[in-house]
């Protein structure tokens, strides 16, 4: 992995700590069984919220630590290895839109709300079942704003919109003209078309022209930071599966055939892994962000799309049970894929952005 | 072995960045501008043009052709961050690196290691400097796969050592000064009884013949050791160490032979601008081809990815001390892609991709067609993708050994 600074390793392993023992898989199962459509635990999400997490990319004298992408991918990693319902994603991909699009008013007023865990956010940008920005139909007239987005992760616990119109990216609340239909996935979490009818709209007007692209970029790095951590995830646990399951008096690592597979998965892992570090190097550089942040998605989709399925194969019969936890990340990683992004989208996207 | 980490000074970087725009401007020959490394591979011996020999020699003073290597035996002295903005400025400037070869890529960084300090002095100089072609002495004809089974005898004689037996697929044995062996000095060990020795190619005894290839090629020898002399002091490590020393130089073989040694290459020629000379584009300067361009964007973004892994394994592996335990990912990965991009030019240009002689063919159409022929090596020599597969599932993974 990336070559981490003293206060990136120290962040990793707390926030590993944390997952590993406050939020493991069987606390989203608690989740799902609640039935809540918000899907995600407002305590546990208190406590990230305490630790700095909603506020990594936010800069200080707006209340957050200014940690970089890097360190804010780290802990979405860990999060995502423990498939941990929050909002903390999301939150952070509002308040990215709010940095480099917001007033000094705009981020005055949120930034310091979101990156205390105060205020959830979240994009609503797509307004069909596939990714797909160039059709946009939700449109402003007189500070209002009316359109319908068709499915927004996190959105009933969500306390601010960021709704991309046909002319730009707003700021919406909850509340007045907003309203929610919940369109339960299959991963289990907060999913919901939203309809704004009028509702009153705060234009993000600092950002320019490419705006919803750039927020585009990083809700595609940061969403394929959960992604690895579920294919690392997904690895794992298979791993010790083989190196303990018997068969035909044989622990079932010790066949060449899986051995080799894993072998594929590993140096798949690997194209994922460096996929994603270097999405999150290039906004932290500032360099590249565009082109890094499709290969990290198009990665991402590619390699997890492969981890989940040959996780359930390689546990066989145990895998397809509810019961076991590999099941859940295949439906999670489904859900991530068709997200800001499939991979036919990404290709045609790299395709047409490099120029043929 | 701790190195320092690359501390962050932007101020410091930038001042770096300068000296070498101004060394390129001094040194790098206008002429050469975007030519490769003709010492990097082993396709044939290099008449170099003065331009190239000038070029040489200003790099290999500084020791920048080895930019991260210690200063006092030739090197650069860089930190990894200098060493990747001198790539991007040679990038820049249409500039490549004229040292290079087996001994920079896997001889130099070994004996770094595992060398006296008399044996890094005579030999670590040259290589800096690319005066000197060194070439492995590792295969034999029943030790494939099997290296250890390797039967080529050292004998202990007192002062030197006696080696006779045989080598197979010596790249660049004809053109090579030297060769790093790995000879059996103990035949009671299959392991232990291997060590790590240094041959003159001009020794009495030694015989190179040339093999030819699929690819019309002849890259790679057989050698023949017949009562070859070979003085004590060019024993590297102890008696019966080659093994762990061999093994080491293996990583670092697999590391560059993956294809993704260094950034600069990240800037060559992709594989979309050949599609474009190629193939018809519609009204947009789209690949009219909707099939062959999304197949070519999803090689492009996979190569991508290969690309920033080697970088992470360059940069963990300095800041580590060591190799990165993923070089036996880079090269079960980089040498698949390599073919999967060769096939895909070919796919690519149709016939035109498919020349052997004659008229009717660019000498670019003509050379790769024998690089895809070649190409088809990488996948079995420095340890086929199948023993990767072992090495990765056992000593990376911790799989047991199959029955």
């Amino acid at each position: 992995m990336a070559v981490l600074n003293e206060e990136q390793e120290m962040l990793r392993d707390m926030a590993r700590e944390w997952a590993t023992n406050e939020s493991p898989v069987a606390a989203f199962r608690k989740v799902r069984a609640s039935g809540d459509p918000e899907a995600f635990d407002r305590d546990a999400y208190g406590a990230m919220a305490q630790m700095g997490w909603s506020g990594i990319i936010v800069p200080e004298e707006h209340g957050g630590s200014d940690f970089g992408w890097l360190s804010a991918g780290l802990v979405v990693e860990e999060l995502g290895k423990t498939l941990t319902a929050s909002p903390l994603v999301a939150t952070t991909l509002a308040a990215a839109a709010i940095v480099l699009g917001g007033s000094d008013e705009q981020k005055a007023k949120w930034l310091p709300r979101l990156a205390s865990g105060e205020t959830i956010g979240t994009l609503a940008i797509d307004e069909g079942p596939r990714h797909d920005p160039a059709k946009l139909s939700a449109s402003v007239a007189g500070g209002k704003l009316s359109g319908t987005k068709a499915f927004v992760h996190e959105a009933h616990g969500a306390d601010l919109f960021v709704v991309a119109a046909a002319n730009g990216l707003y700021l919406v609340e909850k509340g007045d003209g907003v309203s929610l239909a919940t369109r339960k996935l299959t991963d289990q979490r907060s999913h919901a078309q939203v309809t704004f009818d009028a509702a009153p709209a705060d234009r993000l007007d600092s950002g320019g022209d490419s705006l919803l692209d750039d927020v585009l970029d990083r809700a595609r790095i940061l969403t394929a930071c959960e992604m690895l951590g579920m294919a690392q995830a997904v690895f794992d646990m298979t791993l010790d599966y083989l190196k303990q399951r018997v068969q035909f008096n044989q622990v079932l690592a010790t066949f060449q055939a899986l051995q080799h597979r894993m072998a594929d998965l590993f140096g798949n892992l690997a194209m994922m892994r460096s996929a994603v570090e270097g999405g999150l190097q290039a906004l932290d550089s500032g360099f590249g962000i565009a082109r890094a942040a499709t290969i990290a998605k198009a990665e991402a989709n590619r390699v997890l799309h492969t981890m989940s399925r040959e996780g359930i194969q390689l546990h066989g019969g145990i895998g397809m049970t509810d019961e076991y936890d590999v099941g859940f990340y295949l439906k999670r990683a489904r859900v991530l894929e068709t997200s800001w992004g499939g991979t036919a989208y990404l290709r045609d996207h790299f395709a047409g952005t490099s120029g043929y | 072995m701790a190195t320092q980490p690359d501390v962050k000074a932007p101020g410091a970087d930038d001042a770096f960045r300068e000296e070498v725009r101004q060394f390129l401007a001094d040194n790098f020959p206008p002429e050469l501008k975007g030519k490769g490394n003709a010492l990097a591979g082993v396709d044939g011996p290099t008449q170099e043009s003065d331009a190239q020999r000038k070029w040489r020699e200003a790099m290999g003073e500084r020791g920048w052709g080895t930019p991260t290597w210690p200063r006092e035996y030739g090197g650069g002295g860089l930190t990894r961050r200098q060493a990747r903005i001198l790539d991007e400025e040679m990038a820049r400037a249409g500039a490549y690196n004229p040292i290079g070869g087996m001994g920079v890529m896997m001889f130099g960084p070994t004996l770094l290691e595992y060398g006296s300090e008399a044996q890094k002095k005579e030999h670590i100089p040259p290589i800096c400097r690319g005066e000197i072609r060194w070439c492995q002495g590792y295969s034999e004809p029943n030790a494939g796969s099997d290296l250890a089974n390797l039967q080529t005898t050292a004998e202990d004689k007192g002062d030197h050592y006696l080696v006779n037996g045989q080598k197979t697929w010596t790249s660049g044995g004809q053109w090579a000064d030297k060769c790093f062996c790995l000879v059996r000095t103990d035949k009671s060990d299959k392991h232990r009884g291997i060590s790590f020795l240094l041959i003159d190619m001009d020794a009495p005894g030694v015989e190179v013949r040339p093999i030819q290839m699929i690819s019309g090629m002849s890259p790679f020898c057989e050698t023949f050791f017949t009562d070859v002399k070979v003085p004590k002091e060019n024993l590297v490590g102890e008696e019966g160490q080659g093994w762990t020393i061999g093994k080491r130089l293996l990583q670092h073989e697999r590391t560059n032979l993956s294809g993704g040694g260094s950034l600069a290459r990240m800037m060559g020629a992709s594989l979309s601008d050949l599609a474009k000379k190629y193939l018809e584009t519609d009204e947009s300067g789209a690949i009219a081809d909707k099939v062959l361009r999304d197949r070519i964007a999803d090689f492009e973004i996979r190569w991508s990815a290969f690309l920033l892994t080697a970088r992470r394994a360059a940069e963990e592996s300095k800041a580590a001390g060591g190799v990165s335990e993923i070089s036996s990912v880079l090269k079960k990965l980089g040498t698949k892609l390599g073919q999967e991009r060769a096939e895909l030019m070919i796919e690519i240009m149709g016939f035109q991709g498919l020349g052997w002689e004659g008229e009717g063919f660019s000498e670019a159409e003509l050379a790769g067609v024998r690089a895809w022929l070649f190409g088809k090596a990488t996948t079995i020599y420095g340890g086929s993708t199948e023993i990767q597969n072992n090495i990765i599932a056992k000593r990376v993974l911790g799989m047991l050994d199959h029955q």
